[in-house]
């Protein structure tokens, strides 16, 4: 006979069974298997012949791949660093009292809302030389001005910067005005007092007081680096050349048109031991840090 | 009394014993510097949008002569409706509207099992102390963070291995799996804040496990399911790369139908009729955007603090 | 260190939209004063404070500190430290840092600034802490660094905002007796904003009693407990509060309520007294009770008998119905149901018109 406590448990773990088996299947099963897949010799279909770290040694002397990680580490810093500077002061300048704040707000921040496809197209038109921001320079009479970076492979990073920037500029400045509004007021009668200036308690007082929506913010803008996939097929397909690929298209290529599994999930491993070695101190952190809270 | 007051009030000298000195100036210098930045960074933002919109209601006349900003001399919703029902992707020729359906189909089951699912779990997980929690917690917190790029082709594998293939099942099945952590996380937490004496309360009145989570712990969690809504419906009909992945060639939702469209050139390419799909593609997501108001914003909070 | 300024605040009237905190408030605080601001929730006391130290633009008025006009200057020039509730230190920089920030923003030379850190942290105690964060600290150190940061300005006038109030009561007692020391070795001005009437009644030497954003009495501790002007003052200091006994004033000689009297004699009327339609007013210690009771005792039919420790609250209830507390000697053998002799002594009364303020006669 099953007592209540015996049968409210079996409930528990009926409800708890779809994430049980997420765990076991997806997040476990998945993830071995394509570290597995990485250290054999498969190719358009899976087998098992193990050839230890040979895919690696092919993978980091492949061009395209090398090309992608250097451009999603070039994209990634100037992504996270523009981002978080222009989230930031857009969040300071609307915590100055000024008037309707909430459209404001609303303007910087509706480009989240969007897809990644519909972000790169857009500004694919507009960067495009012939038809965007170019041509229109040029028709308002300065004929000599140019502007065709999404063109050329030395600049067309920083047109995926442009458009990223763009789209996730608001969700930056949404997370730091709610750490702006979560200081205390009277901080600031405290700062007006001894007579600070405002962009000194802004400096020495405020933004040491934002670590945590800082860290909030990069790890999320940094999650979405690590993802880059739908922005570059959308806007530039990996182009000029292979002068916009990355990782992430590198795995899908590889996996669904060049038939290439072994590659793929070698890339796909590399790929996840770069999250973990960024995401696992900062979960160590926060867990420090909740567990400093409790005490 | 934020930064605000610190930054307008100017300090003119005290007159001592006449008349009242006049108030402090508002509009100081600075504070047209501020609203110039903000001005500056908001045609920034929008410019995307404008351009968009006015193109889209152009001819492809008027765009080869005109200039891009420049708002349309005779708006023509053609080009919407050639984007509708007649754009080409590579071979078929019937608009974005058969993407539009798909994205529908996928949303609707998507987005219901998937916070029926989270919501259970994080139920599961704030009130009911079973072995394992904590493992199945911190897992999902890290996998939030992984790139899909290492679970995609088992994934194929395995719903082909199940029979399910590349279907509509297929595809709400992954964003079910994609959408839990957060959609755990969101319920967890909001759970676990309710005070614990309410589901003490409710199990000397003898309620299951069921009951307790049906009769009074989702009626309570209302805000939490509609910022799970929000969430969820934007991020589903966003999606691209799950969607070209896993739905299936009869059934791609509306983003990768987009990019067809926009990749397939047949003689000149007509801007207006991209552009108008583009809009078309971006219009769910913006209609939700402002009609939740603050509580897109509370969405990406929640789904922002991870852990 | 004996830096003093008065503080003048002359018609100074607060509106915040179309909402007026402060009407026309004058209020005028002599050098080395401790003066302490009391009054229910929303009567606007933070929001004098805040007008004293320029946090928030007056509307109307002038204030005027240390023989200055300083109605439109910033915080900083007006020769004021204020110390917050909720103490508003810096949680990045350590006490020390908190203590000397404003200075250094300020100028003040480097020798001058650790001189005066150290003397403040001397002062209060605070010297082992000095390279602790704020987060690293207890509730009452915090405030003594909140404190602190205040001393160092070495200013004319302090302003406290409801210090020690979130602190819990031994140790709001320990720093109030500290403040109260801190007051007397720097003779400075005090401003102390409080709803706790025992902080108000040991630290000031007067009191500003608030209500609606108007000082209804400005006077020493014992004469607001003493001699309140009208029924507010009278019903929001002392606790439990005094008793009310409505009825109506006989040729300035009795008290008539129901068919009992109160004889007058003795008590100081403000203007010639007149007959008409009073209310009486005499606080729970000054009931004379059971033997003390004078020979026209009432007779009171005790409800409830509350022992304190120290003493004892009888509730009771007179013949027309009105009820009195009666604070008692603890030992008083008084059950429920016992009839109670007790008597008024005249100088102990108070008597307020019948207007809607009460003003007393
Ligand atoms: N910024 C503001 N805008 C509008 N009204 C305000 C503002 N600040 C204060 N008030 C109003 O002014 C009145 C006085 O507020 P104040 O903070 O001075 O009260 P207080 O006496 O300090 O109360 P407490 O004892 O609760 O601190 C209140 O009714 C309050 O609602
Ligand atoms: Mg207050």
């Amino acid at each position: 006979m099953a007592s209540p406590r015996m049968s409210s448990r079996a409930s528990a773990y009926s409800a708890l069974l779809p994430a049980f088996i997420v765990l076991a299947v997806v997040y476990i099963g998945s993830t071995v298997w394509t570290m597995w897949m990485s250290l054999t010799g498969s190719r358009m279909l899976p087998n098992n012949n193990f050839v230890g770290l040979r895919n690696y040694e092919i993978l980091f002397s492949n061009d395209r791949w090398i090309t992608s990680v250097h451009n999603l580490a070039f994209f990634g810093v100037l992504f996270v660093a523009i981002s978080l500077a222009l989230g930031f002061l857009l969040a300071v300048a609307i915590d100055q009292k000024v008037r309707s704040e909430d459209s404001w707000r609303s303007v910087y921040l509706y480009p989240y809302s969007m897809s990644f496809v519909v972000t790169g197209l857009v500004w694919q038109w507009l960067l495009n030389p012939t038809l965007g921001i170019q041509k229109l320079v040029r028709d308002m009479g300065f004929e000599t001005f140019t502007f065709d970076w999404i063109a050329h492979a030395e600049t067309v990073l920083y047109c995926l910067v442009i458009a990223g920037v763009w789209h996730a500029a608001g969700l930056v400045m949404a997370i730091m005005l709610a750490g702006l509004r979560g200081v205390d007021e009277d901080i600031w009668k405290a700062a007006r007092v001894d007579g600070l200036p405002t962009w000194r308690v802004y400096a020495s007082v405020v933004t040491p007081m934002l670590g945590a929506s800082f860290a909030t913010a990069g790890v999320l803008l940094s999650t979405s680096v690590v993802r880059l996939y739908d922005l570059s097929v959308a806007m530039t397909r990996g182009g000029p050349g292979i002068a916009s690929e990355v990782p992430a298209k590198f795995v899908m290529d590889h996996l669904f048109e060049r038939a290439n599994i072994s590659l793929a999930t070698a890339a796909a491993t590399s790929m996840l031991i770069t999250v973990i070695a960024v995401v696992a101190p900062y979960m160590y952190w926060r867990t420090r840090v909740a567990a400093r809270g409790r005490a | 009394m934020s930064g605000a007051a610190a930054m307008q009030t100017m300090s003119p000298p005290g007159d001592a014993g006449g008349p009242r000195s006049a108030r402090p100036v508002r509009m100081t210098p600075a504070r047209w510097g501020l609203y110039a930045f903000l001005a500056i960074t908001a045609a920034f933002f929008l410019l995307p949008l404008w351009v968009m919109v006015v193109t889209s209601l152009k001819t492809m006349n008027e765009i080869r002569l005109g200039a891009i900003i420049a708002p349309p001399l005779a708006p023509t919703l053609e080009a919407w409706a050639k984007a509708w029902s007649s754009a080409c992707t590579g071979l078929a020729c019937d608009g974005i509207r058969v993407g539009f359906w798909n994205s529908v189909k996928i949303l609707v089951p998507s987005v219901f099992i998937s916070i029926l699912v989270g919501s259970m779990t994080g139920y599961a997980l704030s009130f009911w102390r079973v072995p394992g929690a904590n493992v199945l917690f911190t897992a999902m917190m890290i996998v939030a963070f992984i790139p899909y790029q290492v679970f995609i082709y088992p994934l194929v594998r395995v719903f082909a291995f199940i029979g399910l293939g590349q279907s509509i099942a297929t595809i709400v099945i992954v964003h079910t799996i994609f959408g839990l952590p957060t959609m755990t996380l969101l319920f967890r937490n909001y759970f676990s804040s309710l005070p614990i004496e309410l589901f003490k309360a409710a199990r000397i009145d003898g309620a299951s496990f069921y009951q307790i989570f049906f009769r009074i712990m989702m009626p309570m969690a209302t805000p939490m399911i509609v910022v799970a809504v929000i969430l969820q419906v934007t991020g589903i009909w966003n999606d691209f790369i799950l969607g070209l992945v896993f739905a299936g060639r009869e059934n791609l939702p509306m983003t990768v139908q987009l990019n067809n469209i926009v990749a397939s050139v047949q003689g000149e390419r007509e801007y207006n009729v991209d552009m108008a799909a583009t809009m078309l593609t971006a219009l769910l997501p913006l209609v939700v955007y402002f009609g939740s108001g603050r509580w897109f914003v509370r969405g990406i909070a929640a789904g922002a603090v991870k852990g | 260190m004996s830096l003093q300024s008065e503080v003048d605040i002359r018609d100074v009237s607060v509106r915040f939209g179309n909402v007026q905190v402060l009407e026309k408030l004058n209020l005028k605080i002599a050098p080395s004063e401790f003066i302490v601001l009391l009054g229910p929730s929303g009567c606007g006391k933070s929001t004098l404070l805040n007008a004293i130290a320029g946090l928030l633009d007056v509307s109307d008025g002038q204030m005027w500190i240390g023989g200055r006009n300083v109605t439109w200057e910033e915080p900083k020039d007006r020769g004021i430290a204020m110390v917050f509730q909720s103490y508003a230190l810096y949680p990045r920089m350590s006490v020390k840092k908190n203590m000397s920030f404003g200075l250094e923003v300020a100028g003040t030379p480097r020798a001058e600034i650790e001189a005066r850190v150290a003397e403040a942290a001397q002062m209060l105690k605070l010297t082992p802490l000095l390279e602790r964060k704020p987060a690293a600290l207890s509730g009452g150190q915090r405030q003594r660094v909140a404190i602190g940061r205040a001393l160092v300005r070495k200013v004319g006038v302090y302003l406290f905002d409801e210090p020690l109030s979130n602190l819990d009561a031994q140790l709001r007692a320990e720093l109030r007796v500290e403040i109260k020391r801190l007051h007397a070795r720097l003779g400075a001005t005090m401003i102390y904003v409080t709803h706790d009437q025992i902080e108000a009644l040991t630290l000031a030497d007067r009191i500003a009693v608030m209500q609606g954003g108007v000082i209804q009495q400005l006077a020493a501790p014992k004469d607001i407990y003493r001699r309140p002007v009208n029924r507010f003052v009278a019903s929001f200091v002392g606790s439990p509060a005094m008793n009310f006994i409505a009825g109506r004033v006989e040729a300035g000689l009795f008290f008539h309520a129901g068919d009992y009297r109160i004889p007058l004699a003795g008590y100081a009327f403000a203007g010639a007294p007149a007959a008409g339609a009073a209310t009486l007013g005499i606080r729970p210690e000054h009931v004379l009770a059971g033997h003390e009771a004078g020979p026209d005792a009432i007779a009171a039919k005790v409800e409830m008998v509350e022992p304190m420790g120290a003493d004892t609250l009888i509730w009771s209830r007179l013949p027309d119905g009105a009820s009195l507390s009666i604070r008692h000697a603890a030992d008083a053998a008084v059950r429920e149901g016992d009839t109670l002799p007790v008597s008024f002594p005249a100088d102990a009364l108070s008597v307020f018109d019948d207007t809607p303020a009460g003003a007393r006669l």
